[in-house]
């Protein structure tokens, strides 16, 4: 007999991560069992691993730090408009990356509104080619992610503490020591684990913005194995190389996270008493709006364009959007299916380490595991006929590892709060899921099946390693466009998919939060 | 009767030994210094610390490795006895069936529950909407419903006010009267001992003691009990 | 749901034989694309063969060849469109093709020899401008202005490999020098076309890699006259996309009637308004309006394609290190 803090089974919780494991795993060997052993790593596979550790520490530390002002203005700001902008904040981690890109050149490019205002100013122009443009391309795609994590965990803290802080008149130095600080020190390794492994398989965004081959990545590389090699063995090395690092780095982040009760308390809105006035709140405007624009005005061009395009996007745009939404609300109920039972594991275990396991789906190169599915499927069965569940498997296990970064902590605590209550009143199995946990944590899986929805709507991923042309997605449309030199009615797909992406996130996130007091 | 045969409860470095018998439907106080380990005592007896030595024995019935939703007994803790989600009656119906799937006639018991508590009223508000008092209460008609022989309290009004404490008290008093349970509750004040217990079990030094009728007990403390109670 | 009835059919498919027979052609995405040449194509050939032709598209030509090694020969494709000279030696290495049996009379600038490759539309790389732009003559004098250009990597992007042989076929030796000179010039290097072209448009670059067909692209599909193609005068280098038949094909009659239609009129008179490519035969009307305004490279660059696998290499390791310090 075991003394757990609660009576949630491990069971499936254990088997989900063990296929998850096992079936990355199983496709790269599929992909080594192909590969006829003639290579290692060259001289230039090195330079890209050393590169890809560069630009992913680099982005991954200034997107966690820059986080840490604006989640903490934001935490403490109530203003008009604050839960659409927090929801706006979210689009750029949600944009396809040659969208993003392209919006981020509209602001940031040659010709872009930046330099334009400087050549105004009769100052010189600034390229935001090489490395800083990697770090700025990222900080793009994972600050709303990191900024949200850090928002999230602020609200979770109880208000009777910045009531008690209220009361002893803390000054912000003092609150943000006794509060803000252990808070930080279990969310930051965390956060900044995963956004090192989101940026360790970035390769468009780097390639395009690093400005040549200087900045090839691991993830370009086995591309390159791939498709101009035809090198399995190099290929297969390499993922492994990449999933090492993730892996790695991950299991020490989440092993050296101290796992602290956030503490119950009776679920009031929360309000805040320190720094509402002086530099405290000039500060958290000038965070917010800075973050505002940075985030937001790309976005801006990118809908711009994409109302210029509109009128010339074409049908199938529309029927490639139907599809896409039924393989976003599939992904999500694989996701769901994954992750509940995996988080309710985690939750009951005295460390975090287990949710390395989650960031496997995240930091093998998609390619590898396209390919290797396809290895292992195409004698069995028709590709094209499971191209819709293997590209919902796939999503949910790139968004697996976001997910569990959200649930694990309030299920946590909710196994800290209410583990002996549930254990005097007998509850386990079903009835502790349906009554204590899925409405405690309503609001965070509403906003994991959201940002899932949304990963999936965008992601091009395995899908054109399997689509037919009946079932293309949205992305891979607009791509198709692009190729046929319509810029403008892929632009108008862009902003079709930004608003269904958007508006898929909105619905489940606010579907969450809906009647619920937290 | 319950009775913990020769144990002991070892957390990080700190151990509590025990060997005593509680007899039903009586009232126990648990006394002693802050940190001697009359909570422990309490998590121990509910199954939420293991015994590292000893057995639980229940008429007979070794209950050492039981679940705590298995064991005859039922527990109010300092905070968090009821679920801010939930309405108060789905709270209390919690107490009679997990899953929350009410027969009629189990429906009328949790509604019966709340009225001998005195919240008809407030049967499907959340808990946040009531006072610190009214969840004490909806908390003890959880109790009330669960009907287990043995009704452990970790302090759970330790944050009312006196005059609502004694009301408390009263009532649990009461409630455990009607339904011949056992009352095991620890407390710091020698007036709550005097108001309702029967018995007490003095803990100190790594020791619960015997139980030891309660008046006779305050009315002439030995050395120990004296220096606690000042 | 579109998977199940999809499923439904290709079970379907295997289980009736009254069916007529399937012909499945791999190609890449932008050619099944609803604007792109496939569904007319699938519409013609299929009034007049008495089969159902299965355009399968994925990824770009080198996509495609990696698919071919891995399904290998049991592959369900029984022609394969859309491979270019840069992969044919690769394509023919795999063992996986029969020769062809088609005749046309090709109006291409180089002489084609190949039976087992069937080429059906060609195109010149060229940098693309505004006209209002004094386009450079030649690498060097790109590579002595302050122009910004926008390339594709040769590792992902079958354009950047065309670009990669062409200054290694103008320049030999001297190539890894002309490289090193294009590295101010180049403002950043891209995955794909798509991106690179894009990043154009956007006006990010001066000029960027594409083809001498692109501006009728903007002519015809935009009536936008400002686009045009730099002619180079050491040449500019050919990228002619070809057919091929797979060996293990169950239907080896109707591939060679495919490959065959492919260099027919009703094909190649689509091919270049919708692949914005030449065709590889002349067609019987002539080319669309618009056409006629592109510039003709007054020479003709190709590695034979026997030599194309080992100059690859060497020319990618000079890229690499010229752009890489």
């Amino acid at each position: 007999m075991a003394f757990r803090p609660v009576s949630i089974s491990t069971k499936p919780g254990i088997s989900a991560a063990v296929t998850v494991a096992a079936l990355i795993l199983t496709a790269l060997l599929a992909v080594l069992g192909r590969a006829e052993f003639t290579s290692g790593l060259g001289p230039a596979d090195w330079s890209a691993i050393r590169f890809t550790i560069l630009q992913a520490v680099i982005s991954a530390v200034v997107s966690t730090l820059l986080a840490v002002p604006v989640a903490r203005a934001l935490a403490r700001r109530r203003f008009r408009g604050r839960g659409l902008l927090v929801t706006l904040l979210g689009a750029p981690f949600i944009l396809p990356v040659i969208v993003a890109v392209l919006g981020l050149l509209a602001v940031f490019g040659r010709a872009g509104w930046l330099n334009a205002g400087l050549a105004q100013v009769g100052l010189e122009p600034v390229s935001i080619y090489g490395l800083h443009g990697v770090v700025l391309a990222h900080v793009f795609f994972n600050l709303p992610l990191a900024t949200r994590l850090l928002l999230q965990a602020w609200q979770t803290v109880p208000a009777e503490r910045f009531r008690l802080a209220a009361q002893m008149s803390l000054t912000p130095y003092a609150v943000f020591r006794s509060i803000e600080v252990p808070l930080l020190r279990q969310i930051l390794p965390g956060t900044a684990a995963l956004v090192f492994v989101i940026c360790l398989t970035s390769f468009a965004v780097a390639l395009t913005l690093g400005g040549g081959p200087r900045a090839t990545t691991v993830e370009l590389a086995i591309y390159q194995a791939f498709r101009f090699d035809f090198d399995l063995s190099r290929a297969a090395l390499l993922s492994l190389v990449q999933l090492g690092i993730a892996g790695g780095t991950a299991a020490a982040a989440l092993w050296i996270i101290p796992t602290i009760s956030i503490g119950g308390g009776f679920d009031r809105s929360l309000h805040r008493w320190d720094g509402q006035v002086g530099v405290q709140q000039v500060l958290d405007v000038l965070f917010i709006g800075l973050t505002t624009a940075f985030l937001l005005l790309p976005l801006v061009a990118v809908v711009t364009r994409g109302v210029a395009g509109f009128a010339k996007t074409p049908l199938a745009v529309w029927h490639a959007a139907g599809v896409s939404i039924i393989v976003a609300l599939f992904s999500i109920a694989v996701l769901l299916a994954i992750a509940l039972p995996m988080a309710g594991w985690i939750a009951t275990r005295p460390r975090g380490g287990s949710e390395a396991v989650g960031l496997l789906g995240l930091a093998a190169s998609p390619l590898t595991i396209g390919t290797g599915w396809f290895i292992l499927i195409n004698p069995v069965v028709d590709p094209f006929a499971l191209a819709l569940p293997v590209t919902a498997l796939v999503n949910a296990f790139m968004a697996l590892p976001f997910v569990l970064r959200i649930i694990v902590p309030p299920m946590r605590d909710t196994v800290q709060v209410y583990g002996r209550l549930t254990q005097t009143l007998g509850m386990g199995g079903w009835s502790l899921w349906r009554w204590v946990i899925l409405p405690r944590l309503r609001p965070q899986i509403g906003f994991a099946a959201g940002l899932t929805g949304a990963l999936s709507m965008g992601d091009l991923g395995v899908i054109a390693l399997f689509a037919s042309p009946d079932t293309a997605t949205l992305p891979l449309q607009m791509y198709r466009l692009m190729g046929a030199y319509r810029m403008d009615a892929a632009a108008g797909a862009a902003l079709i998919l930004l608003a269904l992406s958007l508006g898929i996130f909105w619905v489940f996130d606010k579907g969450g939060r809906w009647h619920a007091q937290a | 009767m319950l009775r913990l045969e020769e144990a002991e409860i070892a957390q990080d470095t700190f151990t509590l030994r025990a060997d005593l018998s509680i007899e039903q439907t009586r009232k126990y106080a648990v006394i002693g210094p802050s940190g001697a380990g009359k909570s422990t005592l309490l998590s121990a007896l509910c199954g939420f610390i293991p015994l590292s030595t000893g057995r639980l024995l229940w008429q007979d019935t070794d209950i050492t490795t039981f679940a705590p939703g298995d064991r005859p007994m039922t527990m109010l803790f300092q905070d968090n006895n009821l679920f801010p989600h939930l309405s108060i009656q789905q709270n209390v119906g919690l107490g009679l069936r997990p899953d929350l799937r009410l027969s009629i006639d189990e429906k009328d018991r949790v509604l019966n529950a709340l009225s001998r508590v005195g919240l008809s009223a407030f049967a499907q508000r959340k808990p946040g909407a009531l006072s610190g008092g009214q969840q004490s209460r909806a908390a003890l008609a959880r109790v009330l419903v669960q009907a287990r022989p043995f009704v452990l309290l970790d302090e759970p009004f330790a944050a009312l006010g006196p005059a609502l404490r004694n009301e408390m008290l009263d009532l649990v008093a009461e409630l455990i009267t009607e339904t011949k349970a056992t009352l095991i509750m620890v407390t710091h004040a020698p007036d709550d001992v005097r108001r309702i217990a029967d018995e007490v079990i003095f803990v100190a030094n790594g020791v619960a003691a015997k139980p030891q009728p309660a008046k006779a007990l305050m009315d002439n403390p030995p050395q120990e009990l004296r220096d606690y109670l000042g | 749901m579109k998977y199940l009835t999809l499923a439904a059919a290709t079970l379907l498919a295997t289980s009736a034989s009254a069916e007529p027979p399937q012909l499945v052609v791999y190609t890449y995405d932008s050619f099944v694309a609803d604007w792109g040449p496939g569904p007319v194509i699938e519409a013609a050939f299929e009034a007049e063969c008495d089969c159902d032709l299965k355009f399968v598209g994925m990824g770009d030509g080198a996509a495609l060849l990696a698919r071919l090694k891995l399904e290998g020969a049991r592959s369900d494709a029984d022609v394969v469109l859309g491979l270019d000279t840069s992969l044919v030696a690769a394509a023919k290495d795999t063992g996986l093709f029969a020769p062809a049996k088609v005749t046309a009379d090709y109006d291409l600038p180089v002489t084609w020899a190949d039976d087992t490759f069937v080429p059906y539309d060609w195109g010149y790389f060229a940098f693309v401008h505004d006209k209002k732009l004094t386009a450079p003559k030649n690498f060097r004098e790109l590579a002595d202005s302050d122009l910004k250009i926008v390339i594709q990597d040769p590792r992902s992007s079958t354009p950047g490999l065309g670009l990669l042989m062409w200054v290694k076929d103008a320049y030999g030796d001297e190539a890894p020098a002309i490289w090193e000179g294009l590295a101010d010039n180049i403002v950043t290097v891209t995955k794909g076309w798509s991106e690179a072209y894009g990043l154009f448009l956007e006006g990010e670059a001066d000029m960027v890699l594409s083809y001498t067909t692109s501006p009728a692209y903007h002519l015809i599909a935009e009536k936008d006259e400002t686009k045009a193609a730099a002619i180079f005068d050491e040449g500019h280098y050919m990228q002619i996309e070809v057919a091929g038949k797979l060996a293990a094909t169950d239907q080896p009659e109707l591939a060679d009637k495919f490959m065959q239609f492919m260099v027919s009129d009703a094909a190649q008179s689509v091919l270049p308004t919708t692949n914005w490519m030449y065709p590889a035969v002349a067609p019987a009307a002539g080319l669309p309006e618009g056409f006629d305004q592109l510039v003709e490279p007054e020479k003709a660059l190709l590695v034979p394609n026997d030599a194309v696998p080992a100059l690859r290499d060497e020319a990618l390791a000079e890229w690499l290190s010229a752009l890489s310090q």
